[in-house]
């Protein structure tokens, strides 16, 4: 129950959170925006004017919605994987351990926090994106909730490898390992229609398609999946996720002795 | 009066077998300044980790102003405030915001939380530093902003564990008269401490534990009556150097060197005679001290005669 204590823990963490990647936003918010500038001048202007168009439009607004995408999920797991971390590190999220928070609630804030810098650093690319090519909207509350639920779902990720991370180097480990390869191969810069049979059925087990695809729809109208089967993973992961974290943090797994 | 904390066979034993507490039981009135002492190792911090749920319990129970921390754990919570040993905030925040963010977890709302930020601050004299990070302050400012923070919700029990280490003498005196102060105000403390001067001046109870388990737990006052002999430590004037003891009667001695004396007074006897018979001898003392303080004697004499029984195992 969101009791008015509980809302003023989360709030307090939320507002933590925020501050800290706003007190570093060289470090934080900069970099993706000068990362995804470069991938719009390299894969859409340069490149992406000898690729013509893909699945009828020009390659450059093809792409912009993945990379808007991959920005979000770099930032939401790579905010809460390294603040949750921090705080393990330096031992202060036991400031939050000896108080009287619900789990769910330390949960809520960390993934809030990471929602809210995945969030805003999508809306910089957008800005960005904007220098380059004209963003049209099919469906503005697709793009919304596939932007909520997928950095929700990051989030969730970045904060079960903080739990289990023992160094700073177990938080690049899987960024490195999965989350890139799968975002690269997740259908950002091309349509999944257009690979051969096989390589479309070893795709579709790749979570990001869904989420690459449904963020598209939102904004060109074309997607190579089902939205109801989009928001169905979206949603499970969300769910087994969440009761992942809940169950890391309840259980104290690298946090209490 | 009410128990402020309740601990009854409590155990842990830690991954790969290290059995920290053997079962202890402990009782804490509301109001008390409580002493919790032992060397290092012997299950302190242990005990402190499992009261505030920072250490898993394997059995045993545990309750804070009657809420058991084992069903009602948010509302135990409540009542306790936490200053550890290690520097445990968040070094790259400003004061203030480590504490306004602390009372939030204990839904303080902000206006009230600034207020207190503001007030402990000035009290602990850290205003000063109010929007630095918490890694440019010295030791003793980190353990004064560590005590500011556990105080933001209010606490009806403080627990310090050895909050004056690595402190200097001057600041851990205004330390020490701040504890008081609270405790007068109707803040239960417990503290651990190696500094057995501390516990002696400040605290009305104490309980030591050695390798897992008490070996005594009582008020301070019958513990230090039980001191059967106290050695003072005499500057006298200059003796011949060769002799190794001086000739005073019952009294046993020892000379450190030639003007510095060491004397071994039992209860029954009186530190009077000890000047008579140095005054017929013609030696004048011209000061003395205790040579160590009367809780470490016991304490000392308490944990040899623990690790005599267990074998020093």
């Amino acid at each position: 129950m969101l009791s008015s204590v509980n809302f003023i823990a989360l709030k307090s963490i939320l507002h933590k959170e925020v501050h800290r990647f706003m007190r570093i936003w060289v470090q934080t918010l900069v970099p993706p925006a000068i990362t995804i500038s470069l991938y719009f001048v390299i894969f859409g202007s340069l490149i992406g004017s000898r690729i013509g168009e893909m699945a009828g439009f020009d390659y450059m607004s093809f792409i912009v919605p993945g990379l808007i995408m991959m920005s979000v999920i770099t930032n939401s797991y790579s905010n809460v994987a390294s603040s949750f971390f921090s705080a393990k590190w330096q031992r202060n999220v036991e400031e939050m351990l000896v108080a009287p928070v619900p789990n769910w609630v330390i949960v809520a804030g960390y993934v809030g926090g990471g929602m809210t810098r995945g969030i805003l650093v999508g809306l910089i690319v957008t800005l960005i994106s904007l220098l380059f090519v004209d963003i049209q909207i099919h469906n503005i509350w697709v793009i919304i909730l596939t932007v909520c639920l997928t950095s929700a779902t990051f989030a969730l990720g970045g904060l079960i490898n903080a739990v289990f991370a023992g160094s700073f180097d177990d938080i690049s480990i899987i960024p490195t390992f999965v989350l890139t390869p799968l975002t690269y191969l997740g259908g950002v810069f091309y349509s999944i229609s257009m690979l051969p049979d096989f390589w479309q059925g070893v795709s579709q087990i790749n979570p990001i398609v869904y989420m690459v695809n449904a963020f598209r729809y939102g904004f060109l109208g074309i997607s190579d999946v089902s939205l109801t089967v989009a928001f169905s993973v979206l949603g499970v992961f969300i769910v087994t996720l969440f009761a992942i974290a809940m169950t890391l943090i309840s259980k104290g797994i690298g946090l209490r002795s | 009066m009410r128990k402020a904390l309740e601990i009854s066979n409590l155990k842990k034993v830690y991954k790969g077998g290290f059995e920290a507490l053997k079962g202890i039981d402990l009782t804490v009135e509301e109001g008390d300044f409580f002493a919790l002492l032992g060397p290092n190792g012997a299950g302190k911090s242990t005990t402190i980790g499992v009261i505030t749920s920072l250490v898993n319990k394997t059995s045993g129970t545990v309750k804070v102003f009657d809420e058991n921390i084992d069903t009602d754990l948010e509302a135990a919570k409540t009542y306790l405030g936490l200053v550890p040993q290690e520097f445990n905030f968040n070094q790259f925040e400003s004061l203030t915001k480590i504490l306004v963010n602390q009372a939030g977890y204990y839904g303080v709302n902000r206006a009230t939380a600034h207020q207190r930020a503001e007030k402990y601050l000035k009290q602990l004299e850290l205003w000063d530093k109010r929007n630095e990070a918490g890694r440019m302050l010295s030791g003793g400012m980190k353990r004064r902003l560590m005590i500011a923070r556990a105080l933001m919700h209010e606490p009806k029990v403080l627990i310090l564990d050895e909050p004056t280490a690595g402190v200097d003498i001057e600041l851990r005196r205004s330390m020490w008269d701040f504890l008081r102060e609270l405790n007068q105000q109707g803040i239960t403390i417990i503290l651990t401490t190696h500094y057995l001067e501390e516990a002696e001046m400040l605290c009305r109870n104490i309980a030591i534990i050695d390798k897992g388990t008490i070996v005594k737990n009582t008020d301070m006052k019958s513990l230090l009556a039980t001191l059967t002999v106290e050695t003072f430590v005499l500057d006298i004037d200059p003796v011949d150097g060769n002799q190794t003891s001086l000739e005073l009667g019952d009294y046993v001695n020892r000379l450190v060197d030639n003007h510095t004396l060491e004397v071994d007074v039992e209860k029954t006897q009186t530190i009077n005679a000890v000047f008579s018979q140095l005054s017929s001898l013609g030696i004048n003392v011209n000061s003395m001290r205790n040579k160590s303080n009367r809780l470490e004697e016991l304490f000392v004499s308490l944990i040899e005669n623990n690790q005599n029984t267990t074998g020093g195992q």
